[in-house]
């Protein structure tokens, strides 16, 4: 018994610290006088949201959706747009981003769920690559050059145009969708979803109409995607198609691999490693000798690619899903 | 009326003819034995009749209406359940969790987002008590990827009861088993003969012997005969089509 | 809207078909048979041209610039095959996915090391900067030749798959890969060849497109999303599929975005119909493939599965 007891120790050990670490961040950004420690604190948690979005249909569904950006794009103009009009209030930001992000979910949903396989992966990326030119083609609203956004979202007296509150925001909406998804993922419905992941043959020789509860997973996850969306055109104070593009998507399921499939916090370890790795390529440097830094800046992404491709060879159950595999545990 | 029948049941697969115009009848109560030898159909017509396969011609009447059409979760729900030759359950689950998973697919819907699953009673309860009636309640919450395999069957056959169903469609429930995991399997079918129709495909012809009321002898997709137990032992033209007409006993 | 120009968009819409059916062919395989996602096919396209057009700037001569572009993607589509490809056959999409996407990234950045970030130009010779003169308008002698080129793989292909050992075991394994492994086929072999011949042709495809569209970074992609879905609605697997949906889909996106935006122009006076045109052109070719697909599951030529 006392080795349970461990082990259940361990297993919130790693999220609690986690927690605290990005709890405590604006804190000690502040007081190092480096406030971009915090700018790119809130970018982990924007796209830590995203991918625990796709984590649920991904992780936990087995459902490999390489069109979740879309979701992100649908948030970001929704704020864009409205924002452009002249509304300000976050509120109604945030309505019109989920209603449009749930009837198109929906829809999409419907349409990409009567393929299997490598045809549904396939569908997913066109469906994306639709809106990604549908919001090109959007000239009154930036076109390919994206939309500028001045007015930032207000919900109430907390106004996202101040990078510490929009912090705090994004923390409060990610802390509270982890706890939702982990309540999930124990009820019902994560039941039957990581059943069909399992052996989707027999849940519906069990009598589970599986199709209308993938569906519903799937559109839950778009609309997590959507609030990620919201506050990264609050961060970025921009709404750009390139946020609907096709590397997008397949950056969100790396964060999800690397993080580890079917884990509740997993999304956040993998998008903390890799928005951590990328500025430091890009911008810190890690003190290659002759001119190594220079030259890793250039060419980032090609490394970051040797690294994927690296990661998908080797590692089955992700950086945090290795941790946790060790203990000797179930993953939950 | 019977509660389960085909009529002229076709099923082809591009030229070739697995189901060949099969009338079958299975009643309540009585375990219905499909025996033949390898290729015979037998698995199709498990895979026909849950519904994993839309056949080519032909109808399936399940009490009184015609399921031929209706998909396999639809069927599920109205009763027809099945077990499968290869084992087919929940690795990644424990065997409570499994038995579970049956028990909530007809406990009404499983939009449920909030409460854990493992805490309701409605569904904890019914799950302990089919797996007593296996004998696995000992392994309940025990993870499915470290029972033995006799266990695994016997697993199966929980979740097919937990669903409640009104017919069991069992293909080679014994396969791969030692004689003494068959035999428990006998005696549970045993028990439970009576309660429900059960269609039983099995090569194992002590079993059949021991368990069925009727027989039905499948032969590249057609029925040769069908009749009690005592007709098919003594039937010359079955050990003809079986056995390759050597002299043995059946 | 004139004759001349309705013909002109249709036989480049054509040739753009042409080159889609040389992509998809070897994808498609590769998915119905290793039952594997690449995603860097649309890189083996983007190498393809880049050793056309940089043998080119070398020899000056068309022809060996795209022998040396088929040569080169074979050889590079074995090696990646031998490398990394073949130990994700036995792993789930999802691994398949992130490797593949890694690659795409990996060799944007090799072609952005050697040959920088510019594109690239790659010049005609002269018998084909002609035009030809065709039922009374004129029409780029290349882009005839790019048509034909297509069109003659097309039936080699055909005859290659239909008539051949080769083509029986490849058929056979598109249809049910674990029986002719079975069977004692080295499926190995099977599977590394398909792969180097898929690549191979992408890279034919490069060669040829190189003088059409520009040499770039990253030009892969959007035609590897284009090749995505004339796969999807021909049905995975399908050579014959994708040669009919390559043509579908190469017409209709051609002509939809040349039409679309005028025809709506002329319909409605409003600026949202400007707008909306070249919007709705750009993404006729998905909502096609989505109707296809709330149609026919399986796509328009689905493969019959033993």
């Amino acid at each position: 018994m006392a080795d349970h007891d461990n082990y259940t120790r361990t297993r919130w050990l790693a999220p609690a610290f986690v927690v605290a670490a990005l709890a405590l961040l604006p804190v000690a950004a502040h007081w190092t006088g480096q406030t971009y420690y915090q700018v790119i604190g809130t970018r982990i948690m924007v796209f830590a949201l995203a991918a625990a979005g796709l984590n649920l249909i991904l992780g936990f569904g087995a459902l490999v959706s390489m069109g979740h950006a879309l979701y992100l794009g649908v948030g970001a103009y929704s704020v864009a747009i409205l924002s452009h009009y002249g509304v300000s209030s976050g509120w109604i930001h945030l309505a019109t981003a989920l209603a449009i992000s749930t009837a198109c979910a929906f829809v999409i949903g419907a349409v990409c769920l009567r393929a299997t396989g490598v045809a549904f992966i396939m569908i997913t990326l066109a469906f994306a690559q639709m809106f990604y030119f549908l919001a090109i083609g959007l000239r009154a609203f930036g076109g390919d050059e994206g939309l500028q956004i001045s007015l930032r979202s207000r919900f109430g007296p907390l106004d996202l145009s101040d990078a510490t509150t929009l912090y705090y925001v994004a923390f409060a909406v990610l802390m509270l969708t982890l706890v939702a998804m982990h309540r999930l993922v124990h009820a019902r419905f994560g039941l039957l979803l990581r059943g069909v992941k399992n052996n989707e043959r027999r849940m519906r020789a069990l009598g589970f109409p599986v199709r209308r509860y993938q569906l519903v997973a799937y559109v839950l996850s778009a609309l997590v995607c959507t609030m990620a969306g919201l506050l990264l055109a609050n961060l970025t104070r921009f709404a750009s198609p390139s946020y609907m593009a096709w590397n997008v998507s397949g950056e969100l399921i790396v964060l999800v691999i690397l993080g580890g499939l079917g884990t509740v916090i997993g999304p956040v370890v993998g998008a903390g490693v890799w928005i951590v790795l990328e500025e430091t390529l890009t911008s810190f440097g890690l003190g290659l000798p002759n001119d190594g830094d220079a030259w890793m800046r250039e060419h980032w992404l090609g490394f970051l690619g040797l690294l994927i491709v690296w990661v998908a060879l080797s590692m089955r159950s992700g950086l945090y899903g290795s941790l946790v595999r060790r203990r000797g545990g179930t993953e939950r | 009326m019977s509660l389960l029948s085909v009529r002229q049941l076709v099923k082809r697969f591009g030229g070739v003819l697995a189901t060949d115009h099969l009338d079958l009848e299975f009643q309540a109560g009585e375990l219905h034995a499909v025996i033949g030898p390898n290729g015979a159909g037998k698995t199709t017509l498990i895979n026909l009749l849950s519904g994993e396969l839309p056949s080519t011609q032909g109808s399936i009447v399940f009490q009184g209406r015609d399921i031929t059409q209706l998909p396999v979760d639809a069927r599920a729900l109205r009763g027809v359940a099945r077990s499968y030759q290869v084992t087919s359950v929940f690795t990644e689950f424990t065997a409570a969790e499994n038995v579970i998973l049956a028990v909530q697919a007809r406990s009404g819907h499983s939009f449920s987002f909030w409460r854990p699953v493992l805490a309701d009673r409605s569904l904890r309860e019914p799950a302990l008590e089919m797996l007593a009636t296996v004998g696995l309640l000992r392994l309940a919450d025990e993870r499915v990827c470290n029972l033995a395999y006799g266990e695994c069957r016997q697993l199966e056959i929980a979740m097919t009861l937990a669903m409640q169903p009104k017919v069991l469609l069992l293909d080679e429930p014994m396969a791969g088993m030692s004689q003494r995991e068959s035999q428990s399997i006998v005696d549970l079918l045993l028990r439970l003969k009576g309660e429900y129709a059960i269609v039983l495909v099995e090569h194992d012809m002590d079993a059949v012997f021991a368990l069925a009321d009727r027989i039905s002898v499948l032969v590249y997709g057609r029925c040769i005969a069908t009749g009690s137990a005592e007709n098919i032992r003594s039937s010359s033209e079955v050990k003809a089509a079986y056995l390759g007409g050597e002299e043995t006993t059946l | 809207m004139t004759w001349a120009l309705l013909a002109t968009q249709l036989l480049n819409g054509l040739q753009l078909g042409v080159l889609l059916f040389l992509l998809s062919a070897g994808l498609t395989l590769v998915l119905g048979i290793m039952n594997f996602v690449n995603l860097a096919h649309g890189s083996l396209y983007m190498m393809g041209a880049y050793f056309a057009a940089a043998l080119y700037g070398r020899t000056e001569s068309f022809l060996l610039a795209a022998i040396g572009a088929l040569a080169g993607t074979l050889a590079l589509g074995a090696t990646l095959e031998r490398l990394v490809i073949s130990k994700l056959y036995q792993r789930d999409h999802l691994d398949q996915v992130m490797a593949t996407s890694g690659l795409i990234l990996v060799l944007n950045e090799v072609v952005r090391i050697v040959w920088g970030v510019s594109p690239m130009f790659i010049g005609l010779p002269e018998a084909l900067r002609k035009t030809v003169t065709v039922m009374g308008f004129q029409y780029p002698a290349y882009r005839f030749l790019v048509i034909a080129v297509g069109l003659l793989m097309g039936a080699g292909l055909y005859l290659l798959i239909h008539r051949t050992v080769v083509g029986m075991l490849i058929r056979a394994g598109a249809s049910n890969a674990p029986m002719v492994s079975a069977l004692g086929v080295n499926i190995g072999r099977i599977n590394a060849l398909v792969f180097a011949a898929g690549a191979g042709l992408a890279g034919v495809a490069g060669a040829m497109a190189a003088p059409i569209f520009s040499v770039q970074p990253g030009m892969g992609e959007s035609v590897l999303i284009q090749v995505l879905v004339v796969i999807v609605t021909g049905g995975v697997g399908s050579v014959r599929g994708a040669f009919y949906a390559a043509l579908i889909v190469g017409v209709v996106d051609t002509i939809g975005r040349v039409l679309l935006p005028s025809l709506l122009g002329q319909l409605f006076e409003s600026s949202v119909a400007q707008a909306a045109g070249p919007a709705l052109g750009s993404i006729l070719i998905y909502l096609m493939m989505a109707v296809v697909l709330a149609v026919r599951p399986k796509g328009l030529f689905p493969v019959k599965h033993g």
